[in-house]
């Protein structure tokens, strides 16, 4: 202690700057040393390689007749896809996008018109809107409603009243021939 | 005390209503520690350390863990494969036991070395040993949680221990069983139990350290602090050498994570559980070695787990057991011979345990037994018998040789 003592008092001013880097030096090299050891910690929270293997669903599309419509899951969500009459298609394209809050044509929705494909969860909280059953109420747009808080969405899924601010999403998919399709 | 404390205002108005700064202050800043303590004082904070990453890693596992015997082995392979640095964090918490017992083991072997647990901190010793009872109960259901085949036999087994009650010991057994063999219900409670006892154990470490910090800490010499001249404050004196153990520690633990992640386990773990089944050659985790060679010691049911749960006990009496004033092995040259023979019978009963009950092993684990055993009459002996070396007199006086106390002590205030 005696010589730490002698020696503290001769240090020159150069040595408390010198102290002073390696403080600096060793924080920093700690900071990052926390950060890159708490990093697996978080990503393990992300999906899981498993999750993440489960993340395209392939519907067969031959057994729905026009008019009607199916919910399968994909990602753990519900995905419309109804089989559009061509008054439904109709009455899609006739909109006028000035009417609409999110203004979106109908033929950006659709890749074939009679199939619409939908996540089927409405943009305002999350809930399922009703209109897949036959004796589901549809709303006054002839889409889906919400009974969650009362959003209408018509026949090609772009909200059209109610809290819901945008049009029910469109998942990415491909046709794989005329009656079979992937989602995701 | 109402006085302006700190510069910052914020601080000072919180400290005011609620005096976090003030006890950080005092006991991680301010805290006056001997100035002689050296790296074998390092070990309380790495086991602080190490129980703050098994609580982290922990509850990260806990997210993808479930506790169902038809799916518990699988979804620890799960966490091994899918999950991002799901093995990682496995491997963290396998090995993070093993380094928490390491630290520990040394603490409590320090403690003995240089007498910690005499007067005035008896109560501190004893909390450190509770905190070491809850830690092997929190591993040992720890370990049952991968359902593999070991998990299963271990409980089986460990459980089974409570069976040698005379009268009531089936009824407890299948209490703690949930049912009439280790199963479901089992399984559930030892992960409910698993996840609540790291947090008992950080109150007992909360209530550890308070106190340490009012007995103070002890010192290799084992003499008290006379005063200002014989101590340093904590920060940054005593944080910066913690962080350097804990460099070290980080080093050692880290190799075994990535480089031999295995070798504390046991192969046959990676066999999911089978009721029917017993695996040839059953071990415990390496940390409960010593307690299962004195268990097998023993040719008699319940007078093993008594000797088993007893060697334990015993340790709570060491305070009063050790009839000798004077607390340093530096001071003792018989105790200090002792003490190695202590450690030495530890090891050897540890090296029993991990071997098959048969021939000489079962010869060299009673003898072992009875020197455990045999170790703590011979304290209370020693202690009336041995004559110490002279104790010097002050923390400062055998560091500046020829100088006297005085003289070091202006030293001190000067710098």
């Amino acid at each position: 202690m005696a010589d730490t003592s002698t020696s503290a008092s001769g240090t020159p001013p150069e040595g408390e700057s010198r102290r002073d880097f390696l403080l600096y030096a060793a924080s920093a090299v700690g900071v990052a040393g926390t950060a890159l050891a708490v990093w697996p910690l978080i990503h393990s929270m992300n999906p899981a390689a498993d999750t993440l293997a489960l993340s395209s669903t392939e519907v067969d599309l031959s057994s729905i007749a026009v008019g009607q419509a199916i919910t399968v899951t994909w990602r753990g969500k519900p995905v419309f896809i109804r089989h559009r009459t061509d008054e439904e298609i109709e009455a899609a394209r006739k909109v006028d996008l000035a009417e609409l809050r999110d203004p979106e044509t109908d033929d950006k929705r659709v890749k074939k018109a009679e199939w619409l494909i939908l996540v089927g969860i409405c943009t305002h909280l999350g809930c399922i809107p009703m209109g897949q059953k036959a004796s589901d109420p549809k709303g006054e747009y002839g889409g889906w409603f919400c009974p969650c808080h009362g959003s209408a969405y018509d026949t090609s899924g772009r909200i059209r009243k109610g809290p819901a601010p945008l049009n029910l999403a469109v998942p990415t998919y491909t046709f794989l021939t005329d009656t079979s399709v992937r989602i995701g | 005390m109402s006085g302006q404390k700190f510069d910052n205002k914020i601080v000072q108005w919180v400290d005011e209503r609620l005096p976090i700064f003030s006890v950080l202050k005092e006991s991680a800043v301010d805290y006056p520690t001997p100035k002689n303590l050296n790296y074998w004082w390092n070990f309380g904070s790495l086991a602080g350390f190490m129980l703050v990453v098994m609580i982290l890693t922990g509850i990260f596992l806990a997210m993808n863990y479930a506790a169902n015997t038809a799916i518990a082995f699988g979804v620890v392979e799960h966490i091994m494969r899918d999950v991002n640095y799901g093995w990682l964090l496995r491997y963290l918490h396998m090995n993070g036991a093993s380094f928490f017992f390491i630290c520990v083991y040394i603490h409590i072997f320090r403690g003995l070395y240089y007498g910690s647990y005499k007067a005035p901190r008896e109560l501190l010793w004893a909390l450190g040993l509770l905190i070491y009872l809850v830690m092997m109960g929190t591993a040992f259901m720890g370990y049952v949680l991968p359902w593999g085949q070991m998990s299963f036999w271990g409980a089986t087994v460990i459980t089974n221990l409570f069976s040698a009650i005379p009268v009531v010991g089936d009824y407890i057994v299948t209490l703690l069983w949930g049912g009439f063999s280790v199963d479901n219900p089992t399984l559930n409670r030892f992960y409910a139990l698993h996840y609540l006892l790291p947090f008992v154990i950080f109150a007992l470490v909360f209530l550890h350290l308070v106190a340490l910090h009012t007995t103070k800490s002890n010192n290799p010499l084992g003499i008290d602090v006379t005063g200002p001249q014989d101590t340093i404050p904590f920060h940054p004196y005593y944080t910066v050498k913690d962080l350097v153990g804990i460099g070290v520690l980080l080093l050692i633990y880290l190799a075994v994570v990535f480089f031999a992640p295995n070798f504390f386990g046991e192969p046959d773990n990676y066999v999911p559980a089978n009721p029917l089944v017993t695996p040839p050659h059953i071990v415990p985790e390496w940390y409960f070695l010593p307690f299962y060679a004195i268990l097998r010691a023993i040719p008699d049911k319940l007078g093993g787990v008594l000797a088993m749960f007893g060697a334990i006990v015993i340790l709570f009496f060491l305070p009063w057991i050790d009839s000798s004033k004077v607390r340093s092995a530096k001071f003792r040259p018989i105790f200090k011979q002792i003490f190695w023979i202590f450690l030495a019978v530890c090891l050897v009963l540890g090296y029993c345990g991990s071997q098959p009950p048969e021939g000489q092993i079962v010869v060299v684990g009673r003898i072992a037994t009875a020197a455990y055993f045999l170790f703590f009459p011979l304290l209370w002996v020693l202690g009336k018998i041995e004559k110490p070396k002279p104790l010097p007199q002050s923390i400062s006086a055998p560091v500046l040789k020829g100088a006297s106390a005085g003289h070091a002590a202006q030293k001190m205030e000067k710098a």
